[in-house]
């Protein structure tokens, strides 16, 4: 019962890792490798925002959400429009943004070493013990818990319920049928990717309730996010939370059970076994 | 016509170049530094390496630079980022020894940087004094590399003072003999658990649990929730700064209380004990400083003033050192030959932040091993022999 409590825990960390890149990748075809970045940012800013005006990272949250949603659109029209403009392939614009975004890893990394220098970050933020069946688990990691059910859950109504989400899902699908139905691609990737920014600096800040963080620890975050992006199934927010959770319960599992130097062994076996019999993700399209 | 005045004015402004270019290579003295800025052991660097090299820099500046034979010469810092990458750090070296042209380095940070940077060091006929790299492989090392020094000891007087201070605990009745041991999957920590299990065996304590987790694990609930039920009197982690936070965290928050609590690098840091506050209290960890000093809290003051932040109570003191070490014997020697500096760092003992380092044999023999959170201090409570000031270790109270 522990181990899947605090698996499950895990599986919520995880999902608020990859719920950003699931639609940045998924929606607005960028794989973007600052992804991890991002979240380090917005680790460093809740911080911030508690050390220097007590801003709690559940208020934070307000302020650091949509600030992220502004930045990353400006960077989606300045820098990637220009790429998703040119790019006469699916193919083409994906290298082109890994490679632009490989550029921007670097940038926020810059950025951050600067402003915040190169040490390891944390503060006490609901360091409680919680009560579950008689087993201790951390309150902060309990409410990021909670936050990113609430996060996701608003975000599948979002997709799953309004036009608007719709639109969104099948560009994901299909951007040149989007278009002949109408759908305005360039503006819905736009948000897709805006919106996959502010879900990532929402990961991001309930993450630094529990992570010590520094400001190189971005592309373990944006390696995660990826493993879990592909095998819940390109763009698919469902499969997204799905493959977290089996991940979360798997290396728990693992650690607990047989041993906690094997968690990375059990991630990469699982990763490879869903791209050998779902190679399109738990809840992926089949390609025709 | 014009040309030749072209020319003269060219001739000219080249010679005034190259002079007054001339009379400032006198004047400065120009130390190389590579170490990580960016990549997984950057924390580290920044608070144990880098504002070190900043303040000795200043200190010496402010005081008209280093007395090279009747002459002051000022330090500048030439300094690159390795991005913890050997290969970086190699080619950073070569940089600083074939373009820069730099009179002294700085060690590297890490042991692994350490020894992946040595055998280049050595080329280049550089004094390698190092203050962050702990192996068991020192005394090959010196040998292989005369002109290394290695001041903060191997990872088996580290894993053995481990066994020190748990005996010392166990003979007041403080704790039983049930040890939880675990550690991270890499160089480090290998080499102490290798070193510090025969170690506790001997002393006749009982293994209990033991495991050992990837470099980079932040969700250790498994490992303390398996310890816990292991039902161990003492815990003991040979861990990194996240891994050490993660640890002390998740044992705070699952009620796992034992009569000694040791987690590995970062429980010197001085943002440790400003996370867990009163619960850090008791808390043992690798390293430890004789807080009592007159010279170490001196340094301690004027580490904050420079930097604006705490050193940490293991390593930063030791790298301090080692450039208090670099900077004396320049001065004594009277020159700035490297092979003359050399011979000066093995012939007599320094005066130091950490008290007097010998290097006869090109090792620093005078070590703390452990260190433990007592009101506020991390000291310690473990050392080689002839290290002054050690305190005794006490039992950790349950976690608040």
């Amino acid at each position: 019962m522990e181990t899947l409590i605090t698996g499950i825990l895990l599986g919520g960390t995880y999902a608020l890792i990859a719920l950003g890149l699931t639609l940045q990748y998924g929606v607005a075809r960028i794989m973007n490798l600052a992804t991890g970045e991002t979240l380090v940012a917005a680790c460093f800013i809740a911080f911030w925002l508690f050390a220097s005006y007590q801003v709690s990272p559940l208020w934070g949250l307000f302020l650091i959400a949509p600030a992220a949603f502004v930045i990353n659109w400006a960077i989606y029209t300045w820098l990637l429009r220009p790429l998703v403009d040119r790019a006469k392939t699916a193919g083409m614009l994906e290298v082109d943004s890994i490679l632009a975004t490989f550029g921007l890893l670097f940038l926020f990394q810059g950025l951050m070493l600067r402003s915040f220098g190169g040490a390891y970050t944390s503060y006490t933020f609901l360091a409680e013990r919680f009560e579950i069946f008689g087993g201790y688990y951390g309150l902060n990691r309990v409410v990021a818990f909670v936050a990113a059910c609430l996060i996701a859950g608003a975000l599948y109504l979002f997709l799953y319920r309004t036009r608007y989400g719709t639109a969104v899902r099948a560009v994901a699908v299909n951007p040149n049928s989007a278009n002949l139905v109408g759908i305005d691609v360039a503006s819905a990737a736009a948000l897709a990717f805006a919106l996959g920014g502010a879900l990532t600096a929402c990961g991001g800040t309930l993450l630094s309730t529990y992570y010590t963080f520094n400001a190189s620890m971005g592309v373990v975050f944006t390696m995660k996010a990826l493993i879990i992006v592909i095998m819940g199934g390109v763009g698919d927010v469902r499969g997204a939370v799905l493959a977290a959770l089996i991940l979360g319960i798997a290396e728990t599992a693992v650690a607990r059970l047989v041993d906690p130097g094997l968690t990375l062994a059990a991630t990469y076996a699982l990763f490879t076994l869903v791209l050998l019999f779902r190679p399109q993700g738990i809840f992926g399209r089949q390609q025709t | 016509m014009f040309r030749r005045h072209m020319m003269t004015l060219a001739v000219s402004v080249a010679t005034l170049a190259a002079a007054t270019g001339f009379a400032a290579a006198q004047d400065t003295l120009k130390i190389g530094a590579s170490a990580p800025k960016t990549g997984p052991l950057a924390g580290g660097a920044a608070v144990t390496h880098w504002p070190n090299i900043k303040l000795w820099i200043q200190e010496v500046n402010n005081r008209g630079g280093l007395k090279v034979g009747g002459k002051n010469m000022k330090l500048e810092l030439v300094e690159y980022d390795d991005k913890t990458s050997g290969e970086e750090a190699v080619k950073n070296i070569q940089r600083l020894a074939t373009v820069d042209k730099v009179d002294f380095i700085v060690t590297p940070y890490s042991t692994g940087l350490n020894v992946a940077t040595a055998p280049l060091i050595a080329r280049y006929g550089y004094p390698h004094i190092t203050t962050s790299a702990a192996t068991d492989n020192v005394p090959e090392f010196a040998k292989r590399w005369p002109n290394s020094f290695w001041l903060l000891g191997t990872s088996k007087q580290l894993a053995e003072g481990v066994a020190d201070a748990l005996v010392k605990l166990r003979d007041s009745g403080a704790i039983g003999k049930r040890v939880a041991l675990v550690n991270v999957a890499d160089a480090f920590g290998l080499e102490l658990f290798n070193a510090g299990k025969p170690a506790l065996q001997k002393a006749g304590f009982d293994i209990v649990y033991e495991a050992s987790y990837p470099l980079g694990t932040q969700d250790v609930a498994p490992i303390i929730s398996a310890a816990k039920a292991a039902n161990p009197d003492a815990f003991v982690a040979f861990s990194y700064p996240p891994d050490t936070f993660a640890l002390t965290e998740q044992a705070q928050i699952q009620k796992f209380d034992v009569g000694a609590f040791y987690v590995g690098v970062g429980t010197a840091f001085p943002g440790y004990a400003g996370r867990f506050k009163d619960n850090a209290n008791g808390v043992m960890g690798v390293g430890g400083i004789n807080a009592d000093s007159k010279a170490l809290q001196e340094y301690r003051k004027k580490h904050k003033e420079v930097t604006g932040a705490d050193p940490d109570s293991w390593a930063s003191a030791v790298t301090y050192a080692g450039l208090q070490v670099l900077e004396q014997a320049i001065e004594r020697a009277g020159t700035t030959d490297k092979a003359a500096v050399i011979a000066e760092i093995k012939k007599k003992p320094f005066n130091t932040v950490v008290g007097e380092i010998s290097l006869a044999d090109n090792i620093n023999h005078k070590v703390w091993s452990v260190g433990q959170w007592q009101n506020g201090s991390f000291n310690g409570v473990a050392a080689s022999k002839g290290v002054d000031g050690a305190k005794a270790p006490v039992k950790k109270e349950a976690w608040k």
